[in-house]
């Protein structure tokens, strides 16, 4: 049976429905809609918590509980939840908890390497609309089989990193001495429980509290006899999936085929030996002899981004070019927004810097990256100026002009509801230059001459230097 | 009484030994034990308890072994196969034909051992002018930029693109304003010079386009070109009643739109038969809008193979906007690495997300992005050159650090 949303009628008949306003809402209903759309936490209803609704709590907790688990790994200073998907599509609902990422260290780099990969997994930063993308994972694996030494790797990763950790590797010994280093503020995942060693492995994630990981080598039946042996026979409660990644491109077939039909089967018919976090190695691609460093660090790009795209909810990555991970952190923010709010900034007319009457006027679109960037640029520049930003929908301009979102109207509606023709001398706006197809229609419409700026605002200065002098003004002006 | 507790005691503690030994080799039976039945009771109760009762939960357990079913699924929707280029004998010069859709699973579930009979096709992209491209894209094509034909040929003779896209951007009034004529006259020579199949664009002018598009469909005839594009603010009625008789496809366009591809497809098909005409939902490259196109894609494919018949469309999407986005073609900081690398990935990543969404005809800027799609197409069929049978030990590898 298919996973199917809650029913918000089924949630609020089991709410206190007092409507106290406890949870910022202006009535049990309006809570009850927003728990079903996942909108705002259960545990926001403080009532809930009395004895007596403890009932009710655990029945609605039961409604809105993902059919892939929820597990999340913690170091005393953070944590990082995988896995809690509802859905198949990203448009039936939308993603929960982005893929994490990790970052590899191992027992044979000296604490100088290792050190500096912490320090760059720990320090990576993006900005991109106004949100920093980070990393959020350190994997560390034992090449040297030696308990001792992988100890002192633990060790050297727990006193200089604060992000939640991976032990990767098959010998239990060697895991048995990595979580020796851990205390209980810890919970690590171990990687991972195989044909071969899932007593111990099981054994020891029991002992510790840890989460493990089930590789089933490639096999996806011997993958699932795992998973039923430890959350069946052994209880063991927090596991997560490798379905297997190639070590090159010949194996796509096979990895896209498993990481799918285990997340459909997980959603759409129920099935339980599937319904955990996936997790996914791009890092397998080392493993293939050939090749130069660039194309291994290329493939494993490719192989990250298809498992993300395709239910991964964890990936261990060894490449740290800036130009691999830039482009995985972008698309995992993207294909985990919520698909039902468009990435969008207010509409309305911004002041940049202390614009007056004589300051140019510029027109972009209110899809938050595009209103970042333009903004920043004009900032950048120096340059006082206004900067109308309208209602695309969250459309950035190429796409808003194909889509007739970015429109003379909308242009000539913000004028008008914020009287700005009173605040500028000149009539002239400056458009960008991928919306000039939109100069002749909003000429007319808005009786404010227009000038097609240029094609990025990166060019903005540069533009505006040249174009805005009172010359060039009293020129458009007059044409 | 003190020595004979203690006698008892180490009884107990053999005893125990034994047990423990014999309940790890699987044996039960206890042999040549002299102690009476109550004591043993009495005094192992609380050991069992606490120490035998693990290990003989550890001793039960087996791994199972099961077999995972692959999901079981059809859909009643079917896409429609769309053929563009002709060859000689149907009429036209092409060196062969492609063939576009005619999926009823979604894109690469593989589901219920599902293949898609016709895989994704790469082409290259041509303009009529100079515009401005990136550095990485010079750097490939250097002086034939200036010369669609040659930038063609070397597209086709060199990267291995299986179809080109001819871009006559210089038609646009507020640019050159090129006659449909003399674009014509182009196309003319790209099909005479150029033996894959051709797609036909125009400046996204809508009245101008449709003008470039009644004459290249007129001397392209037999070639079975494709038209690339038709939105809503066209006059329809004016381009379609002109090429219905004609064996030209044609891109129906309607960005991130639904609602709007259905209404562009539902007058078309006034016109022009199903299987001649692609559906373009748009694409923006990584951090530009992708996730909008993505979803799109999905939600068609998936509304079609339910059933919809007014979406039942192979999907053409113009990957080479993913040079739209800034981190595709500035200079970063060296920390992000050279944009020449960047680019091309970027590309790259952008078709690869489109593929996944269901996109089969997939224009593009940079050979890299064709030769490293081509390179992933021979593995994405169970079919393909090699099947790899294990997952890689990555575990303990020794990986050298860059």
């Amino acid at each position: 049976m298919p996973w199917k949303p809650p029913n918000p009628i089924e949630i609020y008949n089991l709410l206190p429905r007092t409507n106290c306003g406890k949870c910022g809402e202006v009535n049990c209903m309006a809570f009850a809609v927003k728990v079903s759309n996942f909108e705002v936490s259960l545990e926001e209803c403080s009532p809930l918590f009395e004895e007596k609704y403890l009932g009710n709590y655990q029945k609605i907790k039961a409604l809105v509980s993902p059919p892939v688990k929820e597990v999340i790994l913690k170091t005393p200073k953070r944590s990082v939840k995988i896995g809690g998907k509802y859905v198949v599509y990203r448009h039936e609902l939308r993603y929960m908890n982005p893929t994490a990422i990790a970052i590899d260290v191992d027992d044979s780099m000296n604490e100088e390497t290792i050190i500096k990969r912490l320090r760059f997994a720990e320090d990576f930063t993006y900005d991109y609309v106004g949100r920093q993308l980070k990393l959020d994972l350190i994997a560390i694996r034992s090449t040297s089989n030696n308990p001792k030494q992988y100890m002192k790797t633990v060790q050297i990763v727990v006193e200089n990193s604060s992000l939640p950790i991976i032990l990767c590797s098959y010998n239990p010994e060697i895991i048995e001495a990595g979580l020796s280093i851990l205390t209980q503020e810890y919970k690590p995942l171990i990687y991972a429980a195989t044909k071969d060693n899932w007593r111990e492995m099981a054994e020891l994630a029991k002992n510790f509290n840890a989460a493990l990981a089930v590789s089933g080598q490639g096999n996806i039946d011997t993958l699932v006899s795992i998973v039923k042996t430890l959350t069946e026979d052994l209880g063991i409660v927090d596991v997560a999936l490798d379905p297997g990644c190639p070590k090159d491109v010949s194996g796509l077939f096979h990895m896209i085929k498993a990481f799918t039909q285990l997340r459909y089967k997980a959603i759409n018919e129920g099935y339980k030996y599937s319904s955990y976090p996936l997790i996914g190695t791009p890092i397998s691609v080392w493993s293939y002899p050939e090749q130069d460093l660039t194309q291994k660090v290329w493939w494993e790009t490719i192989i990250a981004a298809i498992l993300i795209t395709r239910y991964a909810d964890l990936i261990i990555m060894h490449s740290t070019e800036g130009w691999s991970l830039l482009p995985l952190v972008i698309w995992r923010f993207q294909l985990y927004t919520d698909p039902r709010k468009p990435v969008a900034v207010e509409p309305g007319i911004r002041a940049i810097g202390n614009p007056d009457e004589n300051s140019p006027v510029f027109v972009t679109s209110n899809y938050a990256l595009t209103y970042s960037i333009v903004s920043n640029d004009i900032q950048k520049s120096g340059i006082n100026a206004w900067l109308i930003v309208i209602d695309t929908e969250g459309l950035a301009v190429d796409v808003s002009v194909a889509a007739k979102k970015f429109v003379g109207e909308k242009i000539v509606e913000l004028i008008k509801k914020n009287n700005f023709e009173e605040k500028v001398k000149h009539k002239i706006l400056i458009i960008p230059g991928k919306a000039s197809r939109i100069s002749g229609d909003l000429e007319e419409i808005s009786g404010w001459k227009v000038l097609v700026g240029p094609m990025d605002s990166s060019e903005i200065a540069a533009f505006i230097k040249k174009m805005w002098t009172p010359e060039k003004i009293r020129e458009i002006m007059e044409s | 009484m003190g020595e004979k507790s203690k006698e008892k005691d180490e009884a107990f503690n053999h005893l125990l030994t034994m047990i423990l030994e014999a309940i790890s080799k699987g044996i039960i039976e206890l042999h040549d034990v002299e102690i009476e039945a109550e004591e043993l009771e009495i005094k192992l109760q609380p050991i069992m308890k606490s120490v035998l009762k693990p290990i003989l939960e550890k001793k039960v357990v087996e791994l199972s072994k099961i077999t995972f079913e692959e999901p079981k699924i059809s859909f009643p929707g079917k896409i429609v196969e769309v053929k563009i280029g002709a060859t000689k004998a149907e009429g036209g010069s092409r060196n062969k034909v492609i063939t576009l859709g005619g999926h009823t699973m979604p894109p690469y579930y593989y589901l219920a051992g599902y293949e898609a009979p016709n895989p994704p096709v790469f082409s290259g992209d041509v303009f009529d002018m100079r515009i401005s491209l990136p550095r990485a894209v010079r750097q490939v094509f250097g002086d034939v930029l200036d010369n669609p034909v040659e930038w063609a040929r070397i597209w086709v003779d060199k990267f291995g693109a299986e179809a080109i896209n001819i871009h006559l951007v210089s038609t646009d009034p507020s640019i050159k304003d090129t006659k449909p004529s003399e674009s014509a006259k182009l196309v003319e020579e790209l099909l005479q010079q150029i033996k894959v199949p051709i797609v036909v664009g125009g400046s996204g002018h809508p009245v101008k386009d449709v003008e470039v598009f009644k004459k290249v469909s007129d001397i392209a005839e037999g070639e079975r070109i494709v038209l690339n594009s038709l939105n809503l603010d066209m006059k329809l009625e004016d381009i379609c009643t002109h090429i219905a008789k004609k064996d030209i496809v044609v891109i129906d366009f309607s960005p991130m739109d639904l609602d709007k591809a259905r209404e562009i497809n539902r007058k078309v098909y006034d016109w022009i038969p199903k299987n001649r005409i692609l559906l373009d939902l748009n694409i923006g490259g990584i951090g530009y809008g992708t996730e909008y196109g993505f979803t799109a894609m999905e939600r068609a494919r998936l509304a079609a193979l339910l059933g919809d018949e007014e979406l039942q469309h192979p999907f053409n999407v113009g990957a080479s906007n993913a040079w739209g986005a800034r981190e595709a073609w500035v200079v970063m900081d060296p920390y992000w690495g050279p944009r020449e690398i960047r680019g091309p990935l970027w590309e790259t990543l952008t078709c690869i997300i489109c593929l996944l969404a269901g996109a089969d005809y997939f224009m593009t800027l940079h050979p890299t992005t064709v030769k490293t799609l081509k390179e992933m197409r021979e593995y994405l069929s169970s079919k393909g050159k090699r099947i790899f049978e294990e997952a890689a030990d990555w575990v303990s590898l020794k990986i050298p650090v860059v």
